[in-house]
């Protein structure tokens, strides 16, 4: 089974602290993108193709009207053999949709929808620059289960300007009253090249209402603690899920399972190979959208792929798969590297199953889960 | 060539006081050098040498001067380094030569290390001509500079030239004074062969380059050259003189002359600066009297940062000792760094510049260890050990007594900052001698002071104190009893060998308690709690705590971009090869160099 993804680079306004690929723009150009993209899959349709999610992300794909998201996700539909339960997302932003836009979306044949929400705090929604407060993120959710979405995922962040435990807990008791049955919780970088990092150097004073590495450890466990309290389990290093409204979708990406994306800058991953469309949106709607291959993964990179992925998943890494992965045995061993995965298992960073076939990071291993991972990976 | 129109000399000064530039005025002069071919510190060859602006290794030029009284003299021109560390490539140039310019800045006026150089040419017997330099500064002053130097030094200096090498002002005067104050070179050429080897470098097509000083006697090609000390024996193959960009066969050398032997000589232990060179046919019965020869100071670990280039780091070694006699090692073994050399230096810029030159010139990766000085150590069982490696420092319990090594230095600096570098020398535990007035405003400060005081960071803090103005120099004096013990580094537990290190018993505590917070600095979080402890015996005695790593993760893998999230684990690969791993604990190699910096 595939997923597809479509990346939708549209922003109204481009948040402070986002380092992907997004542009400001006018229907014009909308129209002639929705063009391109509906052409760019329909070149690569094959209905051998199986299909159980499609995700539209971006950006904001919710700045393009719902008639032009369903016509993009039907193009989807006739091309590949999508199956009649897909999980079918579409990422929104709160002041991007009203009632009526959000039945079109359901009727155009969304069935699932991600609400950046960030924070229940408008201090901190303007320090981000976001465009809503929380007041139009709370009537966006209940719209859209007013609508009849009944998966409804929020984003929220941790370590924003000016946030404190208290607004954090604020946040989350807020956002889990609402009729989410999915959060994805992401903790604040601050990435190069984005006006948020240009904001630091200029005013160092900026990092103070920043909370540091250990504060943020802190709220992340903090946050874990209190999303489990309400019913939302964590199945990976940043995602919390009422049972059965895991993200499917993502979930591919983690388990290392084969997805097609379209759209300047989208990934896509089959057959062991690696796509990129590597160009803007301009040269994007004029090319008609080609993708290059960019990587033919080897063996190594499968396992080590897989190493790197699963331990971001709760259900962690099976020895027995990343074996079978792993033709030539470099990494096939990696439990019986006793010193190393002891030492990790002693600190609490890792949990190895009863039958020792399975290893996982425990909440404090996910907030070091790089080192943690490179440390397996270099056995 | 008549003897009489030779002229071999070298050009001695403090540090900075253009001593280089006037050489490259004098090249100019000569026409040695086409304008073309012209650069500055012409002598300095070596990238260290430019970038720092001084001199390292001594060089020798021959060069052709057509005099006012209308003869051509042949003038061999010796370059030599000017800081403390040095000395001893100084002493070589020294003994090659009949006499030196003295260079004397004439807004500094005479320097701690304008009186150690005079002194060794004086040493010498060689005639020192005094220069005064840079005079097209706003503040020089060339009278007081020229009474200092008849006041201080006590030669007669009223009449020196007074020039500016750098706008290249009666540059013609120094070379006319060459000529007359200076003597001609004595030797008879046929007497038995007695050639003096001042220098030496390895070609890698030519083999050993001898740079000799013929005293008497004629060096020919196809001659069999004898080394005295070594008894090693060479069919000579080319002789010649150093023009100022390339060697010149010449086919023989006469006694007064300065060139060059390219014998094929393949082994670099044959050859030794200072021995003397002499013919088999017709061999000398005793040999040149020897220079002074100068004992390494400071003692510190080299270690390649790959195990692999053990075998690179040894060549590169033993390469760089060819130019470099007063370079001393041997090998050895530390449990936190493996197979490595413990290498004897003149001094901390001496070290400095032969592990930059490790790096650079041979492509090394390398790991410094802190520097100690040799500790004499008298065991309670009547044995003395000498001690230049922390490690092997013995068992309290079996120690008598110890000694350390102990200087007398000599501080010039102008009469405000008396204060500040008497404050600075009772803290690091020196001895005061005297002092006294060279005039009104300057002075000259004389202490005792222990050498493991001074190899670390001594120069810099005197002249942050004086900003700048104070310079210093130094002699061994011997040793004196002192109560000394070893302080150990423990992270997580273990002692880290390459970290131990030797200290006065009243600076343990501060000391350990200052390497322990560096430490913490340059250590980064680990996944896992590292105690940093400083210990002496069993002891405790300071202790640091570098935090378990909380975050470290990448939040978002997004739209299955994978590529941002294994460039980060590439990244930390990449990071891992540039730590040590001691025990469960990895340390940036940084931090072994980092205790020495403590003052930063």
């Amino acid at each position: 089974m595939c997923g597809v993804y479509i990346h939708v680079p549209f922003c109204k306004r481009k948040c402070i602290y986002c380092d992907f690929y997004s542009v400001c723009s006018d229907d014009k150009l909308y129209s002639d993108f929705v063009n391109a993209l509906n052409r760019s899959v329909e070149n690569r349709a094959d209905n051998r193709i199986k299909v159980d999610t499609v995700y539209f992300g971006g950006g904001t794909p919710t700045v393009l009207e719902s008639s032009q998201l369903a016509s993009i996700l039907n193009t989807v539909k006739n091309s590949f053999d999508v199956s009649h339960n897909a999980e079918i997302t579409v990422e929104a932003n709160p002041c991007t949709v009203t009632l009526e836009s959000l039945r079109e979306l359901l009727k155009g044949g969304f069935n699932r929808i991600s609400f950046g929400i960030q924070s229940a705090m408008d201090d901190e929604l303007s320090a981000l620059s976001r465009l809503h407060n929380y007041k139009q993120a709370r009537e966006a959710v209940l719209n859209a289960k007013k609508a009849g979405f009944t998966n409804i995922s929020a984003d929220i962040m941790i370590g924003i300007i000016n946030q404190t435990r208290e607004s954090l807990i604020d946040t989350i008791e807020k956002i889990t009253s609402l009729p989410v049955c999915h959060i994805s919780a992401y903790m604040l970088k601050v990435e190069e090249n984005t006006p948020l990092y240009d904001m630091i150097k200029r005013d160092g004073n900026i990092l103070k209402s920043i909370a540091d590495d250990d504060e943020l450890s802190e709220r992340y466990l903090l946050m874990c603690r209190l999303l489990e309290e309400k019913g939302f389990l964590q199945y990976e290093i940043s995602n919390f899920a009422k049972p059965g409204f895991e993200s499917r979708h993502n979930l591919k990406y983690w388990r290392c399972e084969e997805y097609l994306g379209f759209g300047p800058h989208a990934h896509s991953y089959l057959d062991g190979k690696r796509y990129l469309y590597d160009c803007d949106v301009l040269t994007f709607i004029d090319c008609n959208g080609r993708p290059e291959i960019t990587y033919t993964d080897t063996d190594v990179d499968k396992a080590e792929e897989y190493i790197m992925l699963s331990l971001r998943l709760a259900e962690g890494l099976d020895t027995v798969m990343l074996a079978s992965l792993d033709k030539k045995g470099r990494y096939g061993n990696i439990i019986s590297n006793a010193v190393e995965i002891n030492r990790l298992s002693d600190e609490k960073l890792i949990n190895i199953s009863q039958n020792g076939k399975h290893i996982s990071l425990t909440k404090r291993g996910f907030l070091v889960s790089n080192t943690v991972i490179s440390r397996l990976l270099n056995r | 060539m008549k003897k009489e129109q030779i002229r071999n000399f070298c050009i001695i000064a403090h540090i900075d006081h253009g001593k280089s530039t006037l050489a490259d005025r004098i090249l100019e002069l000569t026409s040695s050098v086409e304008l073309r071919d012209m650069e500055e510190q012409l002598l300095d060859n070596m990238d260290i040498e430019r970038e720092r602006g001084i001199t390292i290794k001594a060089r020798a030029v021959r060069l052709n001067y057509k005099a006012k009284d209308g003869e051509t003299y042949v003038f061999n021109l010796i370059d030599t380094p000017g800081h403390v560390d040095f000395n001893y490539e100084v002493s070589r140039s020294l003994a090659a030569c009949e006499g030196a310019i003295l260079v004397v800045d004439a807004s500094q006026g005479i320097e701690a290390q304008t009186l150690a150089n005079t002194y060794l040419a004086i040493e010498h017997d060689l005639e020192v001509l005094p220069v005064v330099n840079k005079i097209d500064l706003p503040s020089a002053d060339p009278q007081s500079a020229c009474e200092e130097i008849e006041n201080v030094i006590g030669i007669p200096a009223l009449d020196a030239p007074r020039i500016s090498a750098k706008m290249g002002t009666n540059i013609e005067e120094v070379l006319e004074r060459v000529i007359t104050d200076i003597p001609a070179p004595k030797g008879d050429d046929n007497a038995p062969l007695k050639a003096l080897i001042f220098d030496s470098y390895y070609d890698q097509y030519k083999g050993v380059i001898i740079f000799v000083r013929v005293k008497e006697g004629t060096l020919k090609v196809g001659e069999t050259i004898k080394m005295f000390a070594t008894g090693a024996e060479f069919q000579t193959v080319e002789i010649g003189y150093m023009g100022a960009t390339s060697l010149v066969p010449s086919g023989e050398l006469k006694s007064g002359e300065v060139g060059y032997i390219a014998a094929s000589i393949k082994d670099i232990g044959d050859t030794r600066v200072g021995d003397t060179v002499t013919s088999v046919e017709h061999t000398c019965s005793e040999p040149l009297e020897g220079y002074k020869k100068v004992n390494p100071m400071v003692y510190s670990g080299i270690y390649p940062t790959d195990g692999a280039k053990y075998p690179d780091l040894r060549d590169a070694l033993e390469k760089l000792r060819l130019n470099d006699a007063s370079l001393s090692f041997e090998p050895e073994t530390s449990i936190a760094l493996g197979f490595g050399f413990r290498c004897g230096f003149l001094g901390l810029l001496h070290m400095e510049i032969i592990a930059e030159r490790l790096e650079r010139e041979y492509n090394l990766d390398l790991i410094t260890t802190a520097p100690s000085v040799i500790y004499k150590v008298n065991m309670t069982n009547g044995d003395v050990l000498y001690i230049d490696n922390p490690t092997n420092y013995p068992d309290p319990g079996l120690i008598a007594s110890a000694e350390e090594p102990v200087v007398s230095a000599n501080i010039l600096a102008p009469s405000e900052f008396v204060g500040n570098i008497m404050e600075l020398c009772q803290d690091r535990r020196g001895t005061f001698k005297d002092m006294k007035y060279l005039d009104e405003t300057r002075v000259e400060l004389h202490y005792e002071l222990p050498l493991n005081e001074i190899v670390y960071d001594f120069f810099d803090a005197l002249k942050s104190r004086t900003r700048g103005y104070a310079s210093f120099d130094y002699e061994m004096k011997g040793y004196q009893v002192s109560k000394l013990v070893k302080l150990d580094i423990l992270l997580n537990g273990e002692v880290v060998d390459a970290l131990s290190f030797i200290v006065h018993t009243d600076k343990a505590y501060a000391r350990g308690r200052r390497i322990c917070e560096k430490l913490k600095e340059t250590i980064p979080r680990q996944l896992f709690e590292v105690p940093i402890q400083a210990a002496i015996g069993g002891k405790i005695i300071a202790r640091e705590t570098v935090k378990a790593m909380r975050k470290d993760v990448l939040a978002k893998c997004y739209g299955g971009d994978i590529t941002r999230k294994k460039k980060l684990l590439e990244k930390q690969k990449e990071g891992k090869k540039k730590m040590r791993q001691l025990g469960s604990v990895e340390v940036p190699q940084e931090a072994f160099m980092s205790v020495l910096k403590l003052d930063e």
